[in-house]
């Protein structure tokens, strides 16, 4: 699957929904409870996922895999975990700044 | 990612929380998401290529801004306060795009693209335009384009893209970290990058945005009140005037946790009475440009409070604007482009991904990717950035860089004094030699021998203004930036 910055990805299983904010610089897959995921506009059974014991994706959060380079952002939640080539990834933190606007 | 999808993620997570509110109307999150889609298709149906917004502070704003967004079209704020003549050409100059107006009567415009902006908020509005909207918008697509205020010059045409607002948004702002009772006042105009910025910024935390459509310090105030307003943004003028109605007694504001100034260069005088007047309040001085998708550094509120209880170091720092937004690089160079060191004044440059540094007419960023922002300014040990002012503005003495703002401190300082000027005029001895224009303060006098001697006290003689005039007034920006060139003008002709 191509994925560039801006393309709108999702978990085929569950609610999970993707932007991708910074392309990976070399090929991966990325999962959502396993489950490799797939252009939003594609088909999207949603027979939900066997594990959901974690905090599953989080909206709003930026994800970001070291190794590979991607980063995405959560635009919609759901209770698959993403990983990139298998590796669990993490939230990229954010650090609070005072309201500037 | 497309600015669309900061109101698109607010709208799915937050729903029915108030979004807006303008005059007696408040749109939650659900119903601005509904009404920009509705636009986008009805901006789409029309053929536009770019949809201009000429009008003041409404929620028609943030549904055209959105709308534009939706439709994958540029959003393009123009001053509505300009006079035909300046209008039209801005007009012409963006013939196929629809444009919103508070009336029908738009210079230059084909009345077949007006669309009253009252219109915008009515559900009928476009209910017949079946058009998918566009599923995918490219991040490198204009989002805004800008005119920027041109204090030295004509307007030009500031290009911002998806990805450098999107960028700020996300880099700087928590997704729906707002807590539901927060509100934020915005008065400053839909056609600076500051206006633009508050609402994607406030759109995404979840923020409740109050819409003032024009500014009065006492209605101001009563908002704040009234409102319970959390957050509020001002240029210094709009601070300036508040200091004014309050005549020395306490803001009475209890909700507003904190107040961000920017836009301008803020008068130290008028900055340390606000903080003696608005107890509780947290401060914070943003510093940004339109080319930079708005702030790229701020003096947060413990900077404020540290100066404020009287610690040197602080005070000093009171004039500066803070440190850069993590994200953000900054370098002071000097004219061959040599890069300085801590302290040593020069050109500043600044590197990030909310940088766009690009017109119309093409891009000033380098290959590097350092943008020139034509501001003079240096940083001290601690990574605090001073900004002096425009390096086109720094007066040339006798081969000595002066910055016309810290003659300007000094001058706003002196008790009879209501605001001041200090612009370079030509001279053949020395090149340029320092004149001051002033605004007394109602009721007061003072003599040019006295703002003569002040000076020299205050200032090194190189400092001292050759030439000292009074007017009435000074030529601002409605953000409050000194058009010096006008002071110029008045006082070489």
């Amino acid at each position: 699957m191509d994925i560039k910055a801006g393309s709108r990805l999702a978990c085929p299983e569950c609610s999970v929904e993707l932007v991708v904010v910074r392309p990976p610089s070399s090929p991966v897959v990325l999962t959502c409870g396993g489950v490799e995921v797939v252009d939003a506009a594609a088909d999207r059974p949603g027979g939900g996922h066997s594990d959901t014991s974690g905090e599953g994706t989080l909206v709003g959060k930026r994800y970001a895999d070291e190794d590979s380079g991607i980063e995405v952002l959560c635009a919609k939640p759901g209770p698959g975990a993403l990983a990139a080539d298998g590796r669990e990834v993490p939230i990229k933190g954010a650090k609070p700044l005072p309201s500037s606007d | 990612m497309n600015l669309s999808l900061l109101l698109e993620m607010s709208a799915s997570t937050l729903e029915d929380r108030p979004a807006v509110t303008s005059g007696s109307r408040t749109l939650s999150y659900a119903q601005l998401d509904a009404a920009a889609r509705r636009c986008a298709a009805k901006f789409l149906s029309m053929g536009a290529t770019g949809v201009v917004y000429c009008g003041t502070n409404d929620a028609s704003f943030p549904i055209a801004v959105f709308g534009a967004a939706y439709a994958g079209l540029p959003f393009i704020p123009l001053n509505y306060r300009l006079g035909d003549e300046q209008l039209q050409p801005l007009v012409e100059a963006n013939r196929g795009a629809v444009i919103i107006a508070e009336t029908a009567r738009v210079p230059g415009a084909d009345p077949e693209k007006v669309v009253l902006r009252s219109t915008l908020l009515d559900a009928e509005f476009s209910t017949k335009a079946d058009i998918e909207l566009p599923a995918f918008v490219d991040p490198e697509d204009v989002a805004i384009v800008l005119y920027t205020s041109g204090t030295s010059g004509t307007p030009k045409a500031a290009l911002l893209r998806h990805r450098h607002l999107t960028a700020y948004v996300i880099g700087t702002v928590e997704f729906a970290g707002a807590e539901p009772e927060q509100a934020a006042l915005v008065t400053v105009p839909p056609y600076h990058i500051a206006g633009l910025a508050n609402l994607l910024s406030n759109m995404y935390s979840g923020r409740r945005i109050v819409y003032l459509e024009s500014f009065d310090a006492q209605v101001w105030l009563d908002t704040i009140r009234n409102e319970r307003i959390t957050q509020a943004m001002v240029v210094p003028t709009m601070l300036a005037r508040v200091v004014q109605l309050l005549d020395g007694s306490p803001a009475d504001a209890p909700s507003l946790a904190t107040l961000s100034y920017g836009g301008a260069r803020m008068p130290l005088p008028v900055l340390e009475q606000a903080l003696e007047l608005f107890v509780g309040t947290g401060f914070v001085n943003a510093y940004g440009l339109t080319e930079t998708s708005s702030t790229i550094a701020l003096l947060g509120p413990e900077d404020h409070d540290a100066a404020f209880a009287g610690d040197p170091v602080a005070k000093v720092r009171l004039s500066s604007v803070g440190k850069v937004l993590p994200g953000i690089e900054v370098e002071v160079r000097d004219e061959d482009g040599t890069l300085l060191a801590v302290g040593e004044p020069g050109l500043v440059f600044l590197r990030g991904e909310q940088v766009s540094g690009e017109y119309e007419s093409g891009s000033v960023v380098d290959a590097e990717g350092w943008f020139p922002t034509k501001d003079r300014g240096w940083i001290d040990q601690d990574d605090y950035l001073f900004i002096e002012g425009r390096a086109d503005d720094t007066i040339i003495r006798g081969g000595e860089n002066i910055a016309p703002a810290e003659i300007e401190d000094v001058l706003r300082r002196h008790e009879a004094i209501a605001d001041a000027a200090v612009v370079g005029i030509p001279d053949d001895e020395w090149g340029q030699q320092i004149a001051a224009v002033v605004v007394m303060k109602p009721g007061v006098s003072v003599s040019v021998d006295e703002l003569h001697d002040y000076c020299q006290l205050h200032l090194r003689s190189s400092k001292t203004p050759y030439r000292i005039e009074f007017r009435d007034e000074l030529p601002h920006t409605p953000t409050g930036k000194l058009l010096r060139r006008e002071v110029l003008a008045d006082l070489l002709g």
